[in-house]
């Protein structure tokens, strides 16, 4: 019945997608047309083996797009999309507005890691992964099983637990974190710099590592859309209609807390994605999973492509820290939406 | 007759403190049974048993004499529908998609909804009086149509069994006659088993075939209502005297609290 106008709608947002990538390639210090940046992507992929001129461009034009711009733009997109998918599971499980990826101590875990990572200097790393990234990973994961655990009773999971728990684990970290910083000085501005989140040394080898989990857990938590339409109902309601609640619960738990980690591992701690972008595309078309789910990976995508853009463009010679773009520009935005559905719909 | 829901020696515990003490009781196949006693005396704490919401501690309950323990989470809810007190939803879904979902037991993983279960649920909103609704927001419905919607969506799941936990206590007058009707023509129509719980002692009287009378997690009477309502039970159970009024014989008295 409404299968129809939900497609068109993810086709238009996939529009909007690909026309976002192609024109952020263009900008940057070295502006490059678009009708070339089209013509070097086009030419790199070729699977459909199309004659493309490219002996016009400059070998430097072809390098920034393919080596530089590209994947630092899919990289933005990718954890942009991981963010909010998470973000949504996490509103939904835990019926909570304010949940966002994070909620699990997963940020602060990453940054324990990372501050280690970066203290103990070691350049070296596994698979092109950087130590700082395989040290943030480790961290979050081990947070989140962590919080998870002291937030269980038995078998089951209390979801007000769990969010007291994710916030007295991220603050003990925290002050860990402050703690490192004191007694190494030197280290303080990478330290800072990581927390704040960057795309600025994105590479081809994170995308290819964290995009294959991505995509899976991401299909995943969408073939549990009917049971998390159910959940936000009443758990015991969703019960009765047959749903699994503790067994759904704990592994939507499960697989968005890796997602969350392989993105922060990969971009440091970028707020406000995760929180704001569910809550944008449950206004926009309502709380129905099935299509919410799909449209926050993609929204979530572009959301995060274009503050990244805007991060390194918007000022000459001087990168801003996404995750500050993420909040000044989303965050009015946001509140603009909220006062204006206010009175038809709750958030 | 069948025996639909068969409890025996049913004990439940809230931290060590006994709720239910050795309930045993035989539901029949298309019997409108109402749950009635005193806060505090297990209503609720047996309806959401027999809906295996809570675990009992001691005893077991069968439905179609298979204990529900064994039954998988989806089939339990194609033999039995739960319609909680209406409840905020603080998430936007369409009336339709609401009901919807009472096929989720039907439904694999990646199946999606067919034309039949559309005409199910076409039926069960056609039935309830909300097919109009169906495009608005759950959210912008009034109570009454609220609990329509939600007796809509429990018919969906095409049960036997239909639980109803306090279903008019947040309804005016006529919601609470349109509920109760709507119960009662869909257990003549359908043969769905109704057991519900009940506040309101006269509306029992009217429109249930037996009455459980709760009284501090026992069963006091189980029998039709004319002789689970008499003076001396009501007094017993709620602490009150009534004055009943039997209206032309029709052995559905009605209850008259005299003043303290």
């Amino acid at each position: 019945m409404f299968k129809k106008l939900y497609k068109t709608k993810i086709i238009i947002l996939l529009l909007i997608f690909i026309f976002s990538v192609l024109f952020s390639i263009t900008l940057g210090d070295v502006r490059i047309p678009f009708l070339d940046t089209a013509r070097i992507i086009i030419n790199e992929i070729n699977i459909f083996n199309f004659e493309i001129n490219i002996d016009h461009i400059k070998k430097s034009h072809i390098f920034i797009v393919t080596n530089i711009r590209l994947p630092r733009i899919l990289l933005a997109s990718l954890v942009g999309a991981i963010l909010s998918v998470v973000g949504t599971s996490y509103q939904s499980i835990f019926k909570n507005p304010m949940a966002d990826p994070y909620v699990m101590g997963v940020s602060s875990g990453a940054a324990f890691g990372a501050t280690i990572g970066i203290i103990l200097g070691i350049s070296k790393g596994i698979l092109g992964f950087g130590l700082t990234s395989i040290m943030a990973f480790a961290g979050a994961l081990l947070t989140t099983i962590l919080v998870y655990n002291l937030a269980r009773i038995g078998n089951k999971i209390s979801t007000t637990s769990i969010l007291l728990a994710g916030i007295v684990v991220s603050s003990i970290l925290s002050a860990g974190i402050s703690l490192m910083m004191i007694f190494n000085h030197d280290d303080l501005a990478s330290i800072v710099s990581w927390t704040m989140g960057s795309f600025n040394g994105a590479s081809w080898t994170q995308i290819a590592v964290i995009f294959i989990p991505a995509l899976i857990g991401t299909l995943f938590l969408s073939s549990f859309s009917r049971e998390l339409n159910a959940i936000v109902l009443g758990e015991e309601q969703a019960q009765n209609l047959g749903v699994n609640v503790e067994f759904t619960k704990k592994i939507i738990l499960i697989t968005a807390s890796f997602l969350a980690a392989s993105a922060v591992s990969v971009s440091g701690i970028i707020g406000f994605v995760g929180l704001i972008v569910p809550h944008l595309f449950r206004l926009i078309f309502g709380a129905d999973h099935r299509i919410l789910l799909p449209v926050s990976v993609i929204g979530g995508a572009v959301f995060l492509l274009i503050c990244d853009t805007l991060a390194r463009t918007v000022l000459q010679g001087i990168e801003i820290p996404v995750g500050i773009i993420t909040s000044v520009f989303g965050g009015p935005f946001f509140l603009y939406l909220l006062k204006r559905n206010k009175s038809k719909r709750l958030v | 007759m069948d025996s639909i829901v068969n409890i025996k020696n049913l004990s439940f515990k809230y931290d060590k403190i006994d709720i239910l003490k050795r309930i045993t009781l035989e539901v029949v196949t298309g019997n409108f049974i109402s749950i009635l006693g005193p806060n505090g005396s297990g209503k609720t704490t047996l309806l959401k048993n027999i809906s295996s919401t809570l675990k009992p501690n001691n005893g077991s309950i069968l439905i179609e004499m298979q204990d529900i323990r064994k039954i998988k989470h989806k089939e339990l809810a194609k033999k039995l529908a739960v319609v909680h007190q209406s409840t905020e939803v603080h998430f936007d879904f369409s009336v339709y998609n609401v009901v919807m979902m009472g096929r989720f037991p039907y439904l694999k993983r990646f199946q999606s909804e067919s034309k039949k279960d559309e005409e199910i649920v076409k039926e069960a909103m056609l039935n309830t009086s909300t097919w109009h609704l169906k495009d608005k927001s759950i959210n912008e419905i009034s109570g009454g149509e609220k609990q329509r919607v939600v007796i809509a969506r429990a018919l969906t799941q095409q049960p036997k069994v239909l639980l109803l936990d306090e279903p008019i206590s947040h309804l005016d007058i006529k919601y609470q006659i349109e509920i109760l009707d709507l119960c009662k023509r869909l257990n003549k129509e359908q043969n769905i088993t109704v057991i519900t719980t009940l506040h309101d002692i006269n509306m029992a009287s009217r429109y249930s075939d037996y009455i459980v009378l709760l009284k501090e997690g026992n069963i006091k009477e189980v029998d039709v209502p004319h002789k689970t309502l008499t003076e001396e039970n009501i007094e017993e159970v709620y602490g009150i005297k009534v004055e009943l009024i039997n209206r032309n014989n029709d052995k559905r008295p009605i209850i008259l609290p005299r003043s303290v």
